[in-house]
Order: structure tokens, then sequence, then C-alpha cells
């Protein structure tokens, strides 16, 4: 029960769901989640795996669309759900809160650049 | 006609030119000094230095705190209650700071507030355990746990990574040099600096000493509280009081609020009130709804304090080159005191990187960030005066009891008292916006219900779903 914040997720239970309408944000606190994309003729793609201080469904926070992706644990996880409202009030008063998040999305965009690279170079 | 006399440009200016030429911003080698190495001083340096890393400012930051919080018992503690609310635990999560494990001592997912007309558990909202009981030192003395580990040593060892140099010195005196604060070393030797931000708290003896950086400067409107470490088994803890805290609404003369919150084998029984003695103390360890709960009488107290809590700044918390963070300035009234640390510890840093550190400064960026939290305490003394009338009331109390178990037992229904009690006794809301949750026509609605349920006879009174079930 020590250092337990958060929630616990059972190997394979899902956090958020693609496709869904989310309010929140979350933080993983111990083990591993996986986030995977389905697509339209129903495959599973796995995107990647996540650790302890890694967010992910960001993305809820500031737009109002559905989720992009599906995210569930891998193996047992600990997770800290972050409220839209909360953070947004507080962002409001200290701007500068926001900073962490843009990092976080920053290297994304950047992870995804070089993804979008290789995928131009194989097709070449 | 011209409306004013025209100025010549000395006389325009004349204010400016004569002024000898200051320069308050901070630069590469400006020199800080961070007094008290608690949470408002670790989080000022870790904000400080990281954001002043973030466009290449290289400070030299020393955090000068005499304690070791890796000692158990008073000489490594800070003397509070060890909670960190839901809404901090976020925010802090959000800036990339997680507490490990060991810091946290138990992850709070609900509170049961006991009455002498019965108890209700209000859940988190989400279900999930967002707060965190901890402690501040190495644990109560006795303590002596390898796997504990101190909330204060934590945001320390967060600062010293990011570049704060920790000394273990104490300072007995206080001056300015010209513009400049200086700061007096016990054993001799004095050293200027370009910024103090004051951390020390309302229990240290250096604010007594600020008024020699601040004339103005007048010490907080303080009380005294009580914190208890009652030791008994981790098994005996997590039956007696699960992974809730306790808290108590009793009609005990002059008692305002306590609660017990478990961590570990130790339990902390917290009492805060404006009006605290022994003879209070005494008559809420006694009383049956405490007793039953959790037997205090049983269980050896191996560490206590009483501690001054902070109730109102009475002077703005900075000056020329000197600002005051958590406690030694502006915090939130009985709740959230490292919440507050939190806010005024980075809205001070922030203003001292990209602003200055010239009394106008704060007052431009960093009082608003103060304002906002003395306003909110005006709201919170109403909340909690109206608290002590509900309380005294058995009819008020059978109603929010009703109101708040009829909420618990339903799926899906409006958690108006629920909500809160829950933001009262977390400290995760401000305080305007429970009041503002006060007038929702729901809430008045539903109190009312509640209230009038209660003069039926009993026979054609509705139970509550709970009782029903």
């Amino acid at each position: 029960m020590r250092g337990a914040l958060g929630k616990v997720y059972r190997d394979g239970e899902i956090i958020i769901r693609q496709g869904r309408t989310g309010e929140s944000m979350y933080v993983v606190q111990g083990g591993k989640v996986e986030v995977v994309q389905q697509s339209a003729d129903g495959n599973e793609q796995h995107l990647a795996f996540l650790d302890a201080g890694d967010f992910f469904g960001e993305m809820s926070v500031f737009e109002k669309e559905v989720r992009s992706a599906t995210v569930r644990a891998h193996g047992e996880a600990r997770v800290l759900k972050i409220d839209k409202r909360t953070l947004l009030r507080r962002i409001r008063e200290d701007p500068l809160l926001a900073v962490n998040l843009l990092k976080t999305m920053s290297h994304r965009i950047r992870e995804l650049n070089g993804e979008i690279a290789r995928h131009r170079e194989t097709r070449l | 006609m011209p409306l004013s006399q025209p100025k010549s440009v000395a006389e325009a200016f004349g204010s400016i030119v004569d002024e000898p030429e200051r320069d308050f911003n901070l630069q590469d080698g400006s020199r800080i000094a961070v007094v008290g190495g608690g949470p408002a001083g670790s989080f000022f340096a870790f904000f400080l230095l990281r954001m002043a890393q973030a466009i290449d400012l290289d400070l030299d930051v020393s955090i000068y705190e005499p304690r070791s919080f890796a000692r158990c018992g008073p000489a490594g503690c800070n003397h509070c209650g060890g909670i960190v609310s839901e809404s901090l635990v976020q925010i802090m999560a959000a800036e990339g700071i997680r507490l490990p494990r060991g810091v946290v001592q138990r992850g709070v997912e609900s509170y049961v507030v006991h009455m002498d007309v019965g108890d209700v558990a209000i859940e988190s909202p989400v279900h999930e355990q967002r707060i965190a009981a901890l402690y501040r030192g190495n644990g109560p003395r006795e303590g002596g746990d390898a796997e504990l580990a101190s909330f204060d040593g934590f945001l320390q060892n967060m600062a010293v990574e990011q570049g704060a140099r920790v000394v273990n010195r104490l300072i007995t005196g206080a001056s300015r040099a010209g513009e400049r604060p200086v700061l007096e070393f016990a054993g001799g030797g004095e050293e200027d600096y370009d910024l103090v931000a004051v951390a020390t708290g309302v229990n240290s003896n250096f604010i007594d000493l600020l008024g020699h950086l601040d004339p103005e400067y007048t010490r907080p409107k303080t009380t005294r509280g009580y914190i208890c470490e009652f030791r008994s088994t981790e098994d005996e803890v997590l039956r007696l009081l699960g992974s809730s805290v306790h808290v108590f609404l009793l009609t005990i003369p002059r008692f305002e609020f306590a609660a017990i919150i478990p961590k570990g084998r130790f339990a902390t029984v917290v009492m805060v009130g404006e009006d605290l003695d022994e003879e209070l103390i005494h008559a809420f360890l006694n009383d049956p709804v405490v007793r039953r709960t959790f037997p205090t009488d049983a269980v050896p107290c191996v560490c206590g304090c009483s501690p001054l809590i902070n109730l109102g700044a009475r002077a703005r918390p900075y000056a020329d080159r000197v600002v005051m963070v958590g406690d030694s300035g502006v915090t939130r009234l009985y709740k959230d005191g490292i919440g507050a640390a939190f806010r005024t510890g980075k809205a001070a840093a922030t203003t001292a990187v990209f602003h200055g550190v010239a009394r106008t400064d704060f007052e431009r960026h960093f009082w608003p960030a103060c304002r906002s939290i003395v306003n909110d305490n005006r709201i919170g003394k109403v909340m909690f005066a109206t608290n002590a009338i509900m309380k005294n009331s058995r009819f008020t109390r059978r109603a929010m009891l009703r109101m708040a178990r009829d909420e618990q037992a339903r799926q899906g229904a409006k958690p108006h008292m629920s909500s809160l009690l829950w933001n009262m006794f977390t400290g995760s809301a401000p305080y305007t916006q429970m009041f503002r949750g006060t007038l929702h026509p729901g809430f008045l609605f539903h109190f009312l219900g509640s209230a009038l349920a209660g003069l039926r006879p009993a026979g054609k009174r509705p139970k509550a779903r709970s009782e029903v079930a």
C-alpha cells in the first residue's frame, strides 16, 4: 500500500479507449502501459510502451477530439488521472505549468517526424 | 490654454535621472540565499534554477537549512500533519514531479466524517488514491524505518539535482549593506546576496530578524496546532483506519477541526483551531466518537508537538531583493499549506527570473498569486464559521449526514454535500469554489429536503438509500 497514488489497472485492462471522448490526462506512476491504435480494417498496431513518469491522454486537455489511441496496462500498472478542469484552472493562474506538457508534446512531434522520414525512406 | 504647465525635460525626468541606476535583474553569477529548506524553499529553488537554465541563466543558489531531514523525530521534522492535497498531487505530476515509494506513507482515497449522530465515508470523486499522507522528516521519534523517506528531503534533493547547494549553517543575523541583503552566520562570518528568499515558516526565530531586511515586515497572525503520532502496528492501523483520513465534527466546546491520518504503523492526530489548549486536546482524545475510531488511550503517543500555524499575513511578503514564500508569507487557511508553498514558491521564482527582484517586480508579478490566496482565505473564514454553526446544531448535523449518505449510496447522484465535505477537508479546491457550490439551487434544495426529512415522525420518514440498503 505504501507509495500508492493513483489507481491500479490489471494486465490488459483498458485505461482510455480509442474513439471515446475524454476529460482527463494521465501520468504513469508505476509499471508499464501500452499505446495501441486500431486501423479502419480492425487491425491493431502497437505504438509505444510508456513507463513511470510518462504522460498520455494530454491531447484531450487541449482539444475536444475523441481519443486517438487506446492505452491499456501492460502487466499491473498504477496510473494517476489529472482532471482537465484542475489543470486548466492552474494553467490560467500559472501559464508556465503548460511548459512541461509542451516539452512532452514537442518530443512526440520530433519522434513522429523521425517516423515519417523513416517511412518515406522505405517507400523510396 | 494648455491643460498643464509645460515641463522641461530635466523637470519631467528629473526623478529618474537623479536616482542612481539600480539593476534588479538577476544575471549570470547572481547569488541567491534561500533561508529554510522545507517545501517552500525547495520549490522556490527548484523552479528558480529550472527556469533560469531554460533561458541559459547561471545562478548560484544556496539553501540554508540547519536540520537534516534524514533524522527521525523533531530533529528532522517540519511539524505538519503531512497531507499533500489532491490538486497538488495532480499539479506536481503535470510538472513531472512524481512522489516516490517510501515518501508516500498512504495513498488516501476517502475521508470518513465522524459525528455524534453517525459517520459517513466520502469517496474520492474519481475513485483513486490522489491524496498523499506522508512524513515531512524521516518519521516520528522511534520511527527507525528504513523504507520511510522524508517528503522535505525528497523536495530538497530535487532542488539539489537542479543545481542548488544545501548549507547546514544556522543564520543568526540579517542586515542591509546598501541595498543588498546580508546574512550573518553562527560561529561568525557574513555574506551578501542579490536575493534572499525566506522560507522558514512561522516556527523559526529567523522571521524575527526580518525587520532588519524589511522594516515593514510583521509576523503573520498565528495560532497553535496539535500534532501527535500514535504508534500501533501496520495491520492494526489499516484495520481501524483503512486508507481513509478520519475527520471529526464534534460538539466539544471551542473544538474546530481534527483529523486522524493513517501512516504505516503510525496514526497522526492533527488538531487546529484558534483556541486550542491541553483541556480541549484531552476532551477530544477521550471523546467516545474518537475512541471508537482509534483507541488513542490504548496506544502510546511517541512524538508530539504544538507548532504555530499561520492564520494570515499582516504585511506584503516582499521588499527589494527579499521575498517570503510559504508560511513565512501567505498560506492557505488551515488546509493545503504545502500547496500554498508550491504556488508562492513558484510565483516568486518566476518573478525573480523573468521580471526582477525589486519590490515593484514582486508587487506586480508575485503578489497576485498571494492575493488570490488571501482573498480565498476570507471566504474560507466564512465557510469555517458557517461549519461551526452547522456542527453545533444536532438538527443541521443530521441533515448534513443524511444528505451525504444519500449521495454516496445513489449511483449518479449529484454529490453536492459530498463535494463540499470532500473539498473542505482535503483542501483540494479553493474556498471560493466551495462557497459557490453551496449557493447552487441543487445544494440548497437537497439540504432543505434532508433537513425536513428529519422533522417528520420516524414512521413516515423516508429512509436514506443507504439506510434502506
